[in-house]
């Protein structure tokens, strides 16, 4: 990580430094929604679920506040370099936030379906397992950002390869069930939407580990794939 | 539009790429150039090895902190170091490829080939008309026909004209602030320079008369090749084409606008224009 001067006006080093800050919070308050979400749905505990269906409004809120936040900051100081991408990287890491915070709930409703439903032996192991793999990518995606590591944000990147096999692993067995045992079509194709729900918050989390390199790096790696990542971070 | 994949739905998908159009200075054609220029102002050392390529009908920014040296070396361009005492220059510059510190230079054809705007606007206490003919009539032209001809092309270049075409034999120094300064941009542009210096042209002026200098700044590029020199950072990132940051007499960093306000490549150059301590 490099190290930063400090702005002349102390205001706004102050109105970045919360601006981060709230972002770590969100990622905070996202991070927990996952875990939750999918605690509830292995479990059964419809309980758990429902608290996180209802949390999802903060969630938005937050994503909201920060926006005017970023808007308030670019209208009053006309940032620019650095500064600038950071605004740029953090309205568009809260969109990835967001969307994340819709997917747990998503997958809290299907925790709910679920719990009404014949559990399996295996309580679910195979998307709680899918779930840990996202959580911590989550996680340190969130990591990076709060050290401007765009190093780190490769690495987290990565492990999205991981979670689109796992996630392919779960789809196959899925559909090995239901042939098996048509009885269990309607559960398994909402394990099937849960799965999905989790593959797609690897995908945000990759989104924001890209949003991470445009602001240490100043270059836009979307839709590159990962060794274009890689070679910009070196560079 | 480039081809027919590119339509679909009837929206022109060719429109939504990343603009192409990013500025390169080595597609660009260099009108002035320094190389290794030093300046000295008797033992004191101005501006320290300075090389840099302005290219031709862009508009290039200097921008720095005060006392960095950008209005020193914008003054070199047309010589006005000259008038300094104790000034003394190392190193070359050119204009289209010649040496402007040449023996053989008629200064006087310099800086009529290098026009120059200052930061106050600083009319010549006559008539609107004659401040713009004054340039032409130095130069010897008499024929009337042809000055009323060039005062019109001027201030309408200059975006004066409506503003004064019902006046124009009224005195200039009833103009307003930002009216003057677009008066003494007509009035240098009325004998064709190649090159126009702008010295902190709108730091005198209000924000609106502030956004029709850079408006016309923007119209000006399509002729004359612009330099300009300015402490309002965000009108160095609207106006030009091409920003170069100096500081301590030298030339830190010169790029490409957008990328000099994006993803500067000199730790010094963020810091300055984030307004951070070094």
């Amino acid at each position: 990580m490099e190290t930063r001067g400090h702005h002349i006006s102390q205001r706004f080093d102050a109105e970045l430094e919360d601006v981060r800050n709230r972002v770590l919070a969100m990622g905070g308050m996202v991070e927990q929604q996952i875990s939750q979400a999918i605690t509830a749905l292995a479990e059964g505990d419809t309980k758990l679920a429902d608290t996180v269906i209802e949390n999802d409004i903060q969630v938005n809120r937050a994503e909201v506040a920060i926006d005017e936040e970023c808007t308030h900051i670019i209208a009053r100081r006309q940032p620019a370099a650095s500064d600038l991408r950071l605004m740029i990287a953090v309205i568009k890491t809260i969109t990835d936030l967001e969307r994340i915070g819709d997917q747990a709930e998503r997958i809290a409703r299907m925790g709910l379906r679920l719990a009404e439903k014949e559990r399996p032996k295996n309580q679910y192991g195979e998307i709680r397992h899918i779930g840990e793999l996202v959580a911590k990518m989550v996680h340190d995606a969130l990591d990076a950002f709060a050290r401007m590591d765009a190093e780190a944000a490769v690495e987290v990147a990565r492990q999205d390869l991981k979670i689109d096999q796992e996630y392919d692993g779960v789809m196959r067995q899925a559909l090995t069930f239901m042939m098996e045992d048509p009885r269990a079509i309607t559960r398994m194709l909402d394990v099937m939407w849960t799965a999905r729900a989790i593959e797609r918050i690897g995908d945000h989390a990759k989104n924001i580990c890209e949003y991470i390199i445009y602001l240490v790096k100043g270059k836009d790696v979307r839709h590159t794939g990962i060794e274009k990542m890689e070679t910009e971070v070196k560079r | 539009m480039s081809s027919n994949s590119g339509l679909t739905h009837g929206v022109n998908l060719d429109a939504l790429d990343r603009k192409q159009d990013v500025m390169n200075i080595n597609d660009e054609t260099i009108c002035l150039e320094t190389k290794s220029l030093k300046l000295f102002y008797g033992d004191k050392q101005a501006l320290q090895d300075i090389s840099i390529s302005l290219p031709e009908k862009r508009v290039s920014a200097f921008i720095g902190p005060s006392g960095c040296g950008k209005s020193t070396l914008l003054r070199c361009f047309n010589r006005m170091n000259d008038l300094v005492d104790n000034c003394r220059i190392e190193g070359e510059i050119t204009l289209d490829g010649g040496n402007i510190y040449d023996k053989n230079i008629d200064v006087a054809n310099l800086r009529r080939r290098v026009g120059m705007v200052f930061q106050k606007p600083n009319p010549f206490p006559k008539s609107i008309y004659e401040n713009v003919a004054y340039g032409l009539r130095l130069q010897g032209v008499k024929n009337r026909r042809l000055i009323d001809e060039q005062v019109e092309k001027s201030l309408h270049g200059a975006a004066l004209w409506d503003e004064v075409k019902d006046r124009l034999h009224d005195s200039a120094l009833g103009l307003s602030g930002g009216q003057q300064q677009r008066l003494v941009i007509a009035r240098a542009i009325a004998i064709e320079p190649e090159v126009l210096l702008l010295d902190e042209p709108a730091s005198a002026l209000d924000p609106i008369s502030t956004l029709k200098i850079e408006e016309l700044i923007h119209e000006l590029k399509d002729n004359y090749t612009i330099v300009i020199v300015t402490h309002n950072m965000q009108q160095a990132a609207r106006v030009s084409d091409y920003t170069a940051f100096m500081y301590m007499g030298e030339l830190i960093e010169f790029g490409d606008t957008d990328t000099i306000f994006t993803n500067p490549g000199k730790k010094q150059t963020e810091d300055y224009i984030t307004g951070r301590y070094g």
